[in-house]
């Protein structure tokens, strides 16, 4: 029998090319602009709505209104109640989707393609005539404090919002989605109303819609659904869509906070500081830096951390790219009797990185491979594809920027990578966050010059 | 609805399979081992999962991280292991797939010689690290190792869970890796699927090129043991949580077997989602509970059907259990209306759709079809699988919910904050868990 050569891998040739799907785009006259995929091959179809406002938009006072907004769009519409409305979607073998985050509200909804039609009905009618009833905003209230209660069991989640709130304090980013108990119970029917009037604007709304569908047919089908959503901006309440881009205060040098988690089998950590927002010119080469320190399997802190000192099932970095200046973060979980060492581990590949060991051509090399050659799997559904397209409208990107993404990767090199590095990467300013047994960590976490400790109240 | 193949055997007895999709220029590897943590012995258990994770460590030809030159190539890549078997899979572009082949085939034949106890040991430091961030560290997270240890005898390879006994992980040795790789990993208990930008003969010829050479291991024979509980079990676990979560459970059946399909209807039908009979009465109409779910988990040798339910504060896990039996017995005199086998159908339908719109990956249609080839022998089963659901009836969903439900044996399980046992279910034994 032939045996394989295996004295080496075989050769990868080039990467085959692939091509973004043309983008059909056109616009209501209230405003609506309605983007479209056609892909008669995928089997279902996706309808997404982007209402560019998120929790950034929540008042000072009511962190958490944008979220509870969204969540009480499918609690009944029109004259059905919540659980017509649920069947409806059920009926379709669906629910609709909706996720807010900071800059941005995505409502979805994926149907077989034969339900397109009232698939995108039942979605209009929640966005658009959501009832917004007393009894059934108190039933939501009460649920969504009772998941702030649980929350507070889930180390990652206490992690989160802890390195949020003290890294950024006041600014809008300082908060997660689903806001604090005090905001939540203040909350009223006229503060929910008020926040749908002014965020649910057709004239900065934009529907997509990806898979077995016609754009002129869709055309038609949107107008009768949403050419009736006429309210414009500047009629009663507003939101500010932009709050977001204003800069937050900066830490002037290493700061260390712990969450006290008694009998804690690990500590959560979050390493980090604010970075930088997604319009930055140099948005490419921090991909690639980001994914040799710790973007990937193969990256430096996820081999040093997990594959070499065994401390953790995995760890990970990443620049969270948003409109606003969004948080560069180290986030891992690790034995508590590691906690002190993972955390000098954690500041040595972060400063190394920019510092006395910069990426190499190897490490570049895997990083950028790794981001194009297996380009094409980012696009394989429907769902996929309509969040590419969400990409495009939040950030402002050109139609052309998923087949221009590969060939800008490519071009990237070593000192471009060296110079973001030392530029946004900020060690001697990093926040260090360990949600864990402060009973176990205090005599060691003095010690490893990350600041002295501070201790935060759980939630 | 059917995911197109070709099926070829290798004189080694893999199983060879390839579907052809051009659409795009990527390429599904998925390797499916049929062993997973039913095959250990007690006092062993965690060991099929941690010999996946020593998978990614390298093999004779490439001893070094897997993941480097996979990801280097563009390829998502990953594993995982569950009770029944083990598979493994990446998704490269279509120039990479001979690069994904050498390796999965190497790793196959040639393991052993670059298994180190280094490695060995480093893997189950990281193995216990996952264990400590998925089970120990997380809210409710040692229900379901209470609920197992309750539902099956000691002896029961359903017993214990893939994650396994700290205490096993630390008593394995290199011996244990190595017998366990050549019972279980090789050609005659292994299925290849290749799927995506590739013609079935050229899948082929590269399956033949890279795993001819690797010899067929001794027949690996299914593995049987019988369990039923004869009475009802209430036990009772204090945890770290805010709220007390309810948790019901039955022995149900086998995976593919008659009234498991029957079975994952009317788990939907109760309680998933929020249009589900238990949601509408707990937490929209009385509001007693903040979120119920059902699920019909059926595996090889058989299924577990289970609600859980948390409770609003002020509200004890007696008054969810009341409700959740009333509607029980409603559902085995009414069964279910035409309305909601309708919807039943409609979700499974968009289900099976949303698996398959990916080629690889968790639950793409090369993990479907190799599911269909090496629990029943026929990777074209989809269809049928499909008519399994299409065929219900009030009558048989009725019938599936009494072999169940209609039973004495279950197990009830409380799991309450620290120091409130009296939230608990009355008569519940305390549950040791580590």
């Amino acid at each position: 029998m032939k045996r394989a050569d295996r004295s080496r891998l075989p050769e990868v040739g080039a990467s085959p090319s692939f091509k973004f799907p043309p983008i059909i785009k056109q616009r209501l006259s209230n405003g609506l602009a309605v983007w479209c995929i056609e892909e008669p091959a995928l089997p279902l179809i996706s309808f997404l709505l982007i209402v560019p406002a998120g929790s950034a938009s929540d008042p000072d006072a009511l962190p958490g209104l944008a979220s509870l907004t969204g969540e009480m769009l499918d609690e009944g519409s029109g004259s059905h109640s919540a659980i017509e409305v649920h069947e409806a979607f059920a009926r379709l073998g669906t629910h609709l989707d909706i996720e807010v985050a900071a800059d941005v509200t995505l409502i979805g909804v994926t149907v077989l393609s034969r339900f397109s039609g009232r698939g995108l009905s039942l979605l209009v009618d929640c966005v658009v005539r959501p009832s917004l009833r007393e009894d059934d905003l108190e039933r939501v209230r009460q649920l969504r404090l009772n998941r702030l209660a649980q929350l507070r069991d889930l180390a990652p989640a206490v992690a989160d919002r802890a390195f949020m709130q003290t890294l950024y304090g006041r600014h809008p980013y300082g908060h997660l989605a689903i806001g604090t108990e005090l905001a939540l119970q203040k909350m009223t029917r006229a503060d929910v109303m008020a926040f749908h009037a002014a965020a649910y604007v057709a004239a900065r709304a934009t529907l997509v819609a990806v898979g077995d569908v016609k754009a002129d047919a869709l055309l038609q089908i949107v107008h009768d659904a949403f050419g009736g959503w006429t309210r414009e901006e500047g009629e009663g309440p507003t939101v500010e869509f932009d709050a977001a881009l204003s800069t937050p205060a900066t830490m002037s040098d290493r700061r260390l906070a712990v969450v006290h988690r008694p009998k804690a089998a690990q500590s959560e950590l979050r390493v980090g500081h604010v970075g930088v927002s997604r319009s930055t010119p140099d948005y490419v080469p921090l991909v690639v830096l980001n994914m040799v320190l710790g973007g990937q399997f193969v990256s430096r802190v996820n081999l040093k951390l997990r594959e070499e000192k065994g401390y953790t099932y995995g760890a990970r970095t990443s620049f969270d790219f948003r409109r606003g200046p969004g948080p560069f973060l180290l986030q891992t979980s690790v034995q508590t009797a590691v906690t002190a060492d993972a955390i000098q581990d954690a500041f040595s590949e972060l400063s190394g990185i920019r510092s006395d060991r910069p990426a190499t051509e190897g490490e570049l090399e895997l990083a950028k491979s790794a981001l194009t050659m297996g380009y094409a799997r980012n696009f394989e559904t429907s769902d996929q594809l309509a969040r590419a397209l969400a990409q495009l409208i939040l950030y402002d990107l050109p139609d052309a920027y998923y087949d221009s993404f590969p060939g800008q990767v490519q071009r990237v090199d070593t000192s471009s990578v060296a110079r973001v590095a030392s530029t946004y990467l900020q060690p001697d300013r990093m926040l260090t966050l360990v949600v864990g047994d402060r009973d176990v960590l205090e005599s060691s976490l003095g010690s490893i010059g990350a600041g002295e400790p501070m201790v935060l109240a759980p939630g | 609805m059917e995911i197109p193949y070709a099926q070829h055997f290798l004189d080694n007895g893999l199983r060879v399979i390839v579907h052809e999709s051009r659409s795009l220029p990527i390429v599904a590897v998925n390797l499916w081992y049929h062993v997973g943590s039913k095959n250990e012995q007690p006092g062993r258990t965690g060991f099929a999962h941690l010999f996946e994770h020593l998978m990614f460590e390298g093999s004779e030809h490439y001893d070094r991280g897997y993941f480097h030159p996979l990801q280097e190539a563009g390829a998502a890549l990953n594993g995982s292991t569950n009770a029944d078997r083990t598979n493994y899979w990446e998704v490269v572009p279509t120039s990479a797939v001979e690069l994904a082949l050498w390796m999965e085939s190497d790793r196959m034949g040639y393991l052993l010689p670059a298994l180190t106890r280094e490695k060995f040991e480093n893997q189950r430091d990281v193995v216990l690290n996952e264990r400590r961030q998925n089970y120990e560290n997380r809210p409710y997270g040692m229900a379901g190792m209470a609920l197992m240890e309750a539902l099956y005898p000691t002896d029961h390879p359903y017993h214990w869970l893939t994650i396994g006994a700290p205490e096993d992980l630390r008593a394995a040795t290199l011996d244990d890796v190595q017998a366990f790789f050549r019972r279980y990993y090789h050609p005659r208990n292994a299925s290849l699927v290749i799927a995506g930008d590739i013609g079935s003969d050229d899948g082929l010829a590269l399956a033949q090129k890279y795993f001819d050479e690797i010899p067929p291991g001794p027949l690996v024979g299914g593995v049987a043991a019988d369990a039923r509980l004869t009475g009802e079990i209430r036990l009772l676990l204090e945890d770290r949580v805010e709220l007390p979560r309810l948790y019901l459970a039955w022995h149900s059946p086998a995976m593919f077997g008659p009234g498991d399909a029957e079975m994952d209807l009317v788990a939907d039908l109760l309680a998933n989602g929020k249009s589900s009979r238990l949601y509408e009465v707990l937490v929209y109409a009385r509001r007693i509970a903040t979120d119920v779910s059902a699920i019909q988990n059926s595996r090889e040798m058989s299924g577990v059907c289970q609600i859980t339910a948390t409770a609003t504060p002020g509200h004890t896990l007696l008054e969810l259990y009341e409700v959740i039996q009333a509607e029980i017995d409603r559902f085995l005199r009414d069964s279910a209306t035409e309305d909601e086998i309708e919807r039943g159908l409609a979700q499974a339908e968009a289900h099976f759709m949303s698996r398959l719109q990916t080629l690889g990956g968790f639950g793409g249609k090369s993990d479907q079809l190799n599911a269909y080839a090496v629990f029943l022998d026929d990777p074209g089963y989809l269809p049928r699988d499909l008519d399994r659901y299409r065929g219900a009836t009030p009558a048989t969903l009725r019938a599936a919910a009494r072999q169940v439900f209609g039973t004495e044996g279950r197990v009830v399980l409380s799991v309450v904050p620290l120091g409130r046992t009296e939230l608990a279910i009355p008569g519940s034994a305390v549950v040791e868990v580590s």
